[in-house]
């Protein structure tokens, strides 16, 4: 394939909000105020499972500064999912913006907004509830248990989806899919693998809580700025909590300070609404970061079964996989997480025999959501280590195993078809895939062949371990993004689109891609994204989909403004269209004359015929490519602590054409570390009662400076067909790899197979010891 | 309680409230660069350099810091006339979402302040308390290293 020449694509342009980030000047949500603006807090409850007896607010209504309280009693009841996907949500209308019952501890119990946060939180304390304290689920193994305590036993929650939703079992949703027969897979193979695994609850962490700012404009509209990834998803479900229309509502997404699925849920807005409405004053919510830890949403923690088989030659004969989904108290995100286990990892392998299935259910512990890797990172936790073991199993390097079983780039995958979230069109297949390329490089870059099964002796030993993983780029057939551009007088172009920048840099690569069609420089291009009012509809971050899909219809839209600036250009040089191009921000003829874009936009506006130049475009998306990625590590693992420390990293990573390679090995170093401080030291503890003891960083523990390792991030060349450019996503895939790759390498160090997560020294040493007794 | 204090060059008589944090003192006066993400001093958002030291303003009793001077990012540049320690962040990737650069290039600006060729290990020690969700550290640490790189040969050239 020849390499395409680009100008502005395949260039580490500078991000286009950097630097007013760096300098201090760009302003996030709660960096807004207005004047005469109350603040909100929430008052939240200390158990997990709890009915509301009576709740008595007159005492803090009293209180000096107060301006308004609210219980369940004085808010509509209608039942609502926070998850920010497209309309109608695949997720279970089970929640409340307030309720007569609480599902978790630190579950929502009334409302408060005053004058200052301190007079706020005077008056939570003054409110008098008595709670009817009731058994909770505390472990999703007993949830679907015949005596286990029901926790939506209201009558008024439901799915908008024709999928079977059951909460009087605790169960929001079901997935079963196969093709081919798992059995006959299992009967002709010639070694068989059967584990449990189990990963868990973690948090989002992005370094800005929550936040969400609500006023009235000049015509009684409702505006709220939030710290929202999917704008336009949180305009409708404000409109469903709070009944009033879509056409009363203006949300508007500031800079954004990390987002990571964890603010795909619409927590603050309906509350921020819900005053403001009421009391016609603007009002501010902020979430502390203790709030952030208890309230806002988490990883799936899930229990994963798998079983793989194969011949003696390593050829893979069947998949079985099984996923117990912990969805929290609230059902947000929780069939297609528990889908994606299956979405994101079966379709690697070339095997004809694949089951997945999974049960989500309900518990009292922390509500779980949407967070990078999706479903993807549980799935290849559960299938990477026992492939391992199967590999080992038939005296096979995992490397070879995985190169004899990956599939290649053009290939069908039928079981998408069963899996997929929208209709499938047609039968489903990976265009580009440089997944058997990105292991070949990988393990060169570290050594895999040379250092592999050499652990040394003594306390200290060597190990490597390896993991493969996938993601997608948008949901096929449901997600749609749009962008609106036009020419200015001085040839400079606004770019306004409902993409939602939240740090991993789609303002830059979607201008990087209109300055591509444009011949313009990338910041001829000035970005406005996330607003309701102002920019076309966008589905927001998430699902991988913005560079690809928003990507989309950004070219689309600069390759219409494109003709438009020709046909003027064609005017002004009297030339026929066909003779004219436009290169280098002119339009040039065939007598190598031309016109500068400065002339075109000023004549376009101002001189003859006056029109905008200007156009936009919708797209939706057709398939996800998959990007693809391998990573390796080498880990040492102290046999007297228990402790795993990281000695080196390779990834390397198949995503299509880098529109920006600086962005592009950001985002794989950011989703990289994060998953690997969720191997390591990343958890929830919770009491006896379903309390969150460590809701905070001191204790819950994210990775710092000290802790990087040496890493090694290869981009393997590779072209998306279907993709701008031929880009395919990179936001979430290198999360995933970790798991598995660190057990992987614990065990070829110390010969001892971890399977709950994270790999902290106790449960490292505990193994070893257990290993050493016999 | 008044207060007199230096931020960003400037001396400013204040009014503060007992319990009233640094950190929420100069969001009030308008320094939104300063940033909450945590508020018990392990994240770094916050910090500022006060009289030569970095520190977390979240920890800090404004009442505490009567005749202090403070600095926050604010003062180092401007978009059109940056830094170098700013332009490096953007050129090298070390901006992801932004939240915590102000506070990551405040920590930096502390280092470079006494030790302008820092080792790997130096700058990873001295940003230790600033967390980062985005960006996995690597291009912040790149950042610091192409930004003490300029400033010396700056510094050389004058
Ligand atoms: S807000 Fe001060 S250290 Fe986190
Ligand atoms: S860039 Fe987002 S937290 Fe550092």
């Amino acid at each position: 394939m020849k390499k395409p020449k680009f100008n502005e694509i395949n260039k580490g342009v500078r991000k286009v909000d950097g630097l007013g980030l760096a300098v201090g000047q760009s302003r996030f949500t709660d960096d807004y105020e207005m004047p005469g603006m109350l603040h909100a807090k929430l008052l939240r409850s200390p158990y997990a499972h709890a009915r509301i007896k009576a709740i008595r607010t007159g005492k803090a209504r009293a209180l000096p500064g107060v301006v308004a309280v609210f219980t369940y009693k004085d808010v509509d009841r209608i039942p609502i999912t926070t998850a920010g996907q497209g309309y109608p949500e695949p997720s279970p209308y089970d929640e409340f913006i307030l309720d007569n019952k609480v599902r978790f501890v630190g579950d929502k119990v009334a409302l408060v907004a005053a004058e200052t946060v301190e007079i706020a939180e005077e008056a939570l304390k003054l409110i008098e509830v008595d709670y009817e304290v009731l058994p909770a689920v505390l472990d999703p193994r007993k949830a679907m248990q015949a005596n286990a305590p029901i926790i939506h036993d209201e009558k008024d929650c439901y799915i908008d989806i024709p999928v079977p939703y059951e909460p009087e079992k605790n169960r929001v949703a079901r997935v079963d899919a196969s093709v081919g027969d798992v059995k006959e897979g299992v009967k002709q193979a010639a070694m068989t693998v059967e584990d449990e695994f189990e990963n868990q609850t973690a948090s989002h962490s992005a370094l800005e809580p929550h936040c969400a700012l609500s006023w009235l404009d000049d015509n009684g509209r409702l505006v709220i700025i939030s710290t929202t990834q999917v704008p336009f998803h949180a305009r409708r479900i404000v409109s469903r909590a709070l009944k009033i229309p879509v056409r009363r509502i203006r949300i508007i997404k500031p800079r954004l300070g990390g987002g990571f699925g964890g603010k795909q849920e619409i927590l603050l807005e309906p509350y921020v609404g819900l005053i403001t409405l009421r009391t016609g004053r603007p009002v501010k919510m902020r979430l502390t970061r203790r709030e952030v830890f208890i309230s806002a949403r988490v990883r799936h923690n899930m229990i994963t079964k798998v079983q793989v088989a194969a011949k003696k030659d390593g050829e893979l004969t069947a998949i079985d996989l099984y996923a117990l989904s912990n969805t929290g108290p609230y059902g947000t995100h929780g069939l297609t997480v528990a889908s994606n286990v299956g979405t994101r990892t079966l379709p690697m392998f070339k095997c004809p025999n694949l089951h997945f299935s999974s049960d989500v259910v309900y518990t009292n512990l922390s509500v779980s959501g949407a967070y990078r890797g999706y479903g993807g990172t549980q799935g290849i936790l559960a299938t990477a280590i026992a492939m391992d073991d199967l590999a080992e199993r038939l005296g096979m390097d995992p490397m070879d195993f995985y190169l004899k079983n990956v599939i290649r780039g053009g290939t069908e995958v039928p079981i998408l078809k069963e899996l997929g979230e929208g209709p499938v069109i047609g039968q489903p297949h990976i265009g580009s895939c440089e997944l058997a390329a990105c292991i070949k490089a990988g393990a060169e870059a570290i050594g895999w062949k040379k250092k592999r099964g050499r652990p040394g002796g003594g306390r200290f030993r060597r190990g490597m371990g390896m993991s493969i993983m996938m993601q997608g780029s948008s949901i096929p057939y449901i997600d749609m993004a749009s962008a609106f551009i036009k020419i200015n007088d001085d040839g400079s172009f606004n770019l306004l689109m409902g993409a939602t920048e939240i740090g991993q840099g789609s303002d830059t690569v979607l201008a990087q891609i209109a300055a591509e069609v444009l011949t313009v420089a990338t910041d001829k291009i000035i970005v406005y994204s996330s607003d309701t009012d102002l920019t076309p509809f966008d589905v927001g971050a998430y699902a991988s989909s913005t560079t690809y899909l928003s990507g989309m219809a950004v070219k689309d839209a600069a390759e219409k403004v494109k003709r438009q600036i020709l046909e003027v250009g064609a005017h002004l040089l009297q030339a026929p269209m066909a003779r004219v191009h436009l290169s280098k921000g002119r339009v040039i003829g065939p007598d190598k004359k031309s016109v500068t874009l400065q002339q075109i936009g000023t004549h376009a506006l101002y001189e003859e015929d006056q029109f905008q130049i200007s156009a936009s475009a919708s797209r939706i998306s057709h398939e996800s490519p998959p990007p693809f990625a391998a990573h390796f590590v080498e880990v040492e693992v102290d046999r007297a602590t228990g402790k795993v420390r990281i000695l080196e990293y390779v990834q390397a990573v198949d995503c299509g054409t880098l529109i920006n390679p600086v962005l592009a090995r950001g985002q794989a170093l950011g989703a990289l570390i994060n998953g690997i401080s969720y191997a390591l030291v990343e958890r929830y503890i919770y009491s006896s009662r379903g309390e969150c003891l460590n809701p905070n960083y001191g204790y819950y523990n994210i990775f710092c400076t000290r802790d990087i390792p040496k890493i090694t991030t290869i981009f393997v060349p590779s072209y998306e067909p279907t993709g701008p450019f031929g880009a395919k996503s990179v936001g979430e895939i290198c999360i995933s790899g970790p798991l598995p790759a660190i057990s992987n390498a614990i065990y070829d160090a110390v010969d001892v197979r971890l399977h709950r997560t994270p790999f902290t020294p106790d449960k490292v040493l505990e193994a070893v010891q257990a290993r050493e007794r016999g | 309680m008044e207060i007199i204090l230096t931020v960003n060059k400037q001396s400013r008589k204040v009014e503060v409230r007992p319990a009233e944090t640094l950190l929420d003192l100069l969001r009030r006066l308008g320094y939104k660069s300063v940033k909450y993400g945590c508020g018990e001093g392990a994240c770094g958002a916050c910090t500022v350099i006060m009289d030569g030291r970095p520190v977390n303003s979240c920890l800090i009793l404004a009442v505490t810091v009567d005749g202090r001077e403070v600095t926050t990012v604010e003062d180092l540049g401007t978009i059109q006339k940056p830094h170098l320690l700013q332009s490096a962040f953007v050129e090298s990737g070390a901006v992801q979402c932004g939240f915590c650069t102000p506070g990551m290039i405040m920590a930096a600006k502390a280092l470079l302040d006494r030790n302008p060729s820092p080792s790997e290990d130096e700058i990873k020690e001295a940003l230790d308390g600033n967390l980062c969700r985005c960006t996995g550290y690597v291009q912040i640490i790149e950042a610091v290293r192409l930004a003490a790189r300029r400033m010396k040969a700056e510094k050389k050239k004058n």
